[in-house]
């Protein structure tokens, strides 16, 4: 019985209870509504919940707990001198599943019977061409310990299996019928079902603590295992970044990051100016008509996918930057090779975070009391001179965290350096050369057939440590100042 | 008498200026006031014009993608060559591979283009064959195996033709680009065009494009953005599934019901600073938590989902906030003041009046999701070819397949300007389903929406 089947039946017997426990109630007080405590389906839902609740956390915990106890065991059965490191472990457990996968696929399609299925151990010879009747494809010939490993998998598979299905149900029936015995006009049932849902808010609440955690988590274990087999001093320090699959990378950092605060440099050079001047020119000048026009059309931007903007930026920015500073261009000089590089990925970067700029300085700068501007003009400034020397000072902390928030973003941009930048990591000056950054460089090291035990694959996750890290820096002292310059003027 | 005698209309000595006439210093700054404004105005001016150039270019690159050309020729079918047997066995038929009917098209194709009175200039007839995609064997093969009475007649087929072709008849690609391809001559685009005259071959709108499957690398002219389409719409099925109850029991828990304590901070702390971290960050949290650790399958649209609902979450949960707490406490004390308790006042009064804004913000939640490919390509969306459609709902959600961004990024990759086509062409169908969804929301949000 699969999980999703097991579900169906506790959410039957929850709607099954639902009902009796409403009739319950009801005929406890003799069909009139009026001597109950609670409302007649507070009732329904009280067995319901008591039904559906346990069995259903008991079903989740299973779920997640289980492969991991198998997998444990099963490896237990792989001899230790047949692998080198935990990556090796971790293909051979693969094979493993994979082995223990097509056996039951085998027992469910019917090309095996379930004892001989359970017997392969002892002719391990032909299994590779009997699974691969069943269309699973093992890459190499299965050795005797994963076979052994693998049927251990299945039989502690079934087993668990049938505990859970056990468990579930009877955890479904019991919180039933403590439920239903529980029912009678008395009962304060809107109070138990009050405090049910209010515990399932609060766990709702929850899941971005649980999010956060699992980030924080996953990064950290990975970057110490990261650490454990690549030195975190030539990490943080290195000046070259040549991973080779084969062994003996230098994976150094800082290319990358001078990458990524190269192309965000451009983009905010890009977006700041004209993103501040279309706010001021926004709240300040135009008349409410044209702000409500202009403003929507601006945003448009910041709706479209960031995939657009790199395909923009591949196929219709970097060859016309290139046709204006490459060889034989309009400019005639020869900066540019190819149509990925810095400048190409930043400008566009930057066409997407005006928006972004613009709106949320939009919003600062109307945050000024209108006293301000009154009494400046009051004096005789110009509306240019009032917005210089009275509404940017007062407005300049939020647009300072506005663009902080920016360039957060820009660090974290993904899509548009790995198509716009180029893969070259390099410490270069040149903003018409093709570099690569953080984000570009998780996603190449992670996406490649690199196996997930090695250093290579394993840096991508200290890459997305430090990404984390210097957002969430950014983040957290752009949202404190916006928030402490909010409170100013409310 | 005291009548005033002062200096009548004297002009004062010292002042150059009057009301009517501006001095120099308040000319500058007039002109001061002047540029500050056109500066204004030329950001804005900037800022539409990217936009304008960014929509022109997604639309002149991709319109091309909708429309495909097509061969018509009539192929005699051999049967010494597809059934050797001679017993119109499908399962023995299965024998002859695709380049088994390789010749068979050749051979039908030059007496279909000798027959229409045009010359083929190459010195081996077969070689007018590369302006089929290489598709059509198998188009072939399906056909014959599928209708194994057509064997030993001549049936018509419509032949994709090659991307190169296409794009000739596109414009993409001229005679100069095709000196330096080793996949096509000049010649063949005179018998093109010698083919177009007499109407075997035509451009005509591509359904395929938007229904059908992804292809392999070599054959652009076969590829289609359905499938993809499936695994995104599946991804978010499972976004509306769990970021929508989640969502608003969640802010339901902040708004109405936290205390003011260290844990409802730490919430939101979480909430808004979890808004703000970069996409790819919850790339790798699914690839840690949900394929490390919980052996989920790669590439599958339930994985897509569940990080993507992750990612959607503080959206959606600040929108709701937004939206609940623009209830005005009247309601909920009129609730109140009737018997209702605090839950029943919040559910049964506050959250319907909310409803519109929790599905404003929802959608353009979902719109976000949607449009999103940097996580979905650490959890193995991408590098896969999607050549099935799903069979059902189960394999929907558990087995491999991409998403519409993810298929444009894998075509973007292709580095074939046949490929870019079709990705500009992905972009337009994925910009139509986001204008879709946000019009959605601001209709519902003018539709629906209470000013108290």
């Amino acid at each position: 019985m699969s999980a999703s089947m097991l579900l169906l039946i506790v959410l039957a017997l929850a709607a099954i209870g639902f009902v009796l426990g409403r009739a319950r109630a009801l005929s406890s007080a003799g069909g009139d509504s009026r001597f109950l405590h609670s409302l007649p389906s507070y009732y329904g839902y009280n067995v319901a919940l008591w039904t559906l609740a346990p069995a259903v956390g008991a079903l989740l915990v299973w779920l997640v707990v289980q492969p991991l106890v198998i997998e444990r065991s099963a490896s237990g059965l792989i001899p230790e001198d047949s692998y080198a490191g935990p990556g090796e472990l971790s293909l051979i457990m693969s094979d493993v599943r994979r082995v223990a996968d097509g056996l039951d696929a085998a027992v469910a399609t019917g090309v095996m019977s379930a004892e001989e299925a359970g017997a392969v151990e002892a002719d391990a010879t032909d299994i590779r061409d009997r699974l691969a009747t069943v269309g699973v494809a093992l890459g190499s010939e299965v050795s005797g310990a994963t076979l052994a490993a693998a049927q251990r998998y299945r039989s502690l598979n079934a087993t668990g299996t049938l505990a859970r299905n056990v468990v579930v149900i009877l955890l479904a029936l019991t919180g039933f019928a403590w439920a239903y015995l529980r029912t009678d006009r008395d009962y304060r049932a809107r109070n138990t079902v009050e405090k049910g849902t209010l515990i399932l808010l609060i766990g709702a609440a929850s899941v971005a603590i649980l999010t956060t955690l699992g980030i924080v988590l996953s990064l950290i274990f990975n970057t110490i295992e990261f650490f454990r087999l690549y030195p975190a001093s030539e990490f943080f320090f290195g000046l070259t970044w040549s991973p080779s699959f084969g062994g003996g990378s230098e994976l150094g950092i800082l290319p990358l990051l001078w990458g990524t605060l190269y192309i965000s440099f451009i983009a905010l050079a890009v977006a700041v100016p004209i993103g501040l001047f279309a706010a001021i020119y926004l709240s300040e000048y135009a008349s409410p008509r044209m702000r409500g026009i202009i403003k929507p059309a601006l945003e448009v931007l910041a709706g479209i996918p960031t995939i657009v903007y790199g395909l923009f930026a591949l196929l219709t920015v970097g060859p016309l930057l290139v046709n204006v500073f490459g060889a034989g261009g309009v400019l005639g000089v020869d900066w540019m090779g190819g149509a990925t590089a810095v400048m190409t990925a930043g400008l566009v970067m930057g066409i997407m975070l005006i928006p972004f700029v613009s709106s949320l300085s939009d919003d600062i700068i109307n945050a000024v009391p209108q006293s301000m501007r009154d009494g400046s003009l009051g004096l005789g400034a110009t509306k240019s001179e009032t917005i210089k020397q009275v509404v940017f000072p007062a407005a300049l902390p939020g647009i300072v965290g506005a663009i902080l928030l920016a360039a957060s973003r820009a660090i974290g941009e993904t899509m548009i350096v790995v198509l716009g930048a180029g893969a070259a990591a390099r410490l270069s000056m040149n903003p018409f050369e093709a570099m690569t950054t953080v984000t570009a460089k998780i996603v190449s090291q992670l996406t490649g057939d690199a196996d997930f035990a090695s250093p290579e694959a394993l840096v991508a996750f200290a890459l997305g440590m430090t990404l984390f890290i210097i957002t969430l820096a950014l983040n957290v002292f752009a949202l404190w100042i916006v928030r402490k310059y909010r409170e100013q003027y409310e | 008498m005291t009548d005033a005698t002062h200096p009548a209309a004297a002009p004062r000595p010292g002042r150059a200026s009057s009301i009517l006439e501006q001095d120099a210093r308040t000319k500058k700054r007039n002109a001061a006031e002047a540029r500050f404004k056109i500066y204004g105005i030329a950001a804005i001016g900037v800022g539409l014009f990217f936009l304008v150039v960014l929509l022109f270019a997604i639309v002149r690159n991709g319109i091309p993608a909708f429309t495909q050309t097509f061969i018509e020729v009539e192929i005699a079918l051999p049967a010494d060559r597809l059934d050797p047997d001679g017993n119109r066995n499908p399962e023995e038929m299965k024998k002859v591979s695709t380049f088994g009917y390789k010749p068979v098209i050749e051979a039908g194709l030059v007496q279909a283009i000798e027959a229409a009175g045009i010359e083929i200039p190459f010195e081996d007839k077969d070689d007018v064959a590369d302006i089929l995609s290489a598709a059509a064997p198998a188009q072939v093969r399906d056909m014959v195996l599928a209708n194994p009475d057509l064997v030993g007649e001549t049936v018509a087929f419509r032949f994709l033709a090659s991307s190169r072709v296409d794009g000739y008849m596109k414009g993409r690609v001229t005679r100069d680009s095709l000196v330096r391809d080793k996949n096509l001559d000049a010649e063949h685009l005179d018998v093109a065009d010698a083919m177009a005259e007499a109407g075997m071959l035509e451009r005509t709108f591509n359904w395929s494009f938007i229904l059908g499957a992804d292809a392999s690398e070599s054959r652009p002219e076969q590829a289609g953005i359905g499938v993809a389409m499936i695994g995104s719409f599946f991804m978010m099925l499972v976004v509306l599934a769990l970021a929508l109850p989640i969502g608003v029991a969640a802010s339901i828990y902040l708004e109405e019901f936290a205390p003011k304590n260290r844990w409802t901070d730490l919430i939101e702390v979480n909430i808004s600073n979890l808004a703000a971290v970069p996409s790819i960050v919850f790339g790798i949290l699914g690839l840690a938590v949900f394929i490390q650790i919980a052996y989920l399958p790669q590439s599958a649209p339930l994985v897509g989902g569940l990080v993507l609902t992750l990612m959607t979450l503080p959206t959606v949960i600040i929108s709701t906030r937004a939206s609940l707490k623009a209830v005005p406490p009247s309601i909920r004390d009129a609730a109140l003041g009737v018997g209702a308790s605090k839950m029943q006042a919040t559910f049964h009064h506050v959250l319907p009046l909310a409803m519109p804004g929790i599905l404003t913000g929802t959608i353009i939640g979902l719109a976000q999701a949607l449009g999103e490919t940097a996580p979905l390509l650490l959890i193995g969306m991408v590098g896969y070819i999607a050549s099935n459609y799903p069979d059902g709902i189960a394999s929907g959600f558990m087995d491999p397949n991409s998403a519409m961004p993810a298929q444009i990024y894998e075509w973007a990759k292709r580095a074939d300007p046949a490929y870019y086509e079709r990705a500009w062409g992905g972009i337009i169908i994925l910009l139509l389903f986001l204008m879709t969804m946000n019009i959605i929301a601001i209709i519902l949000r003018r539709r629906f929406e209470r000013r108290w």
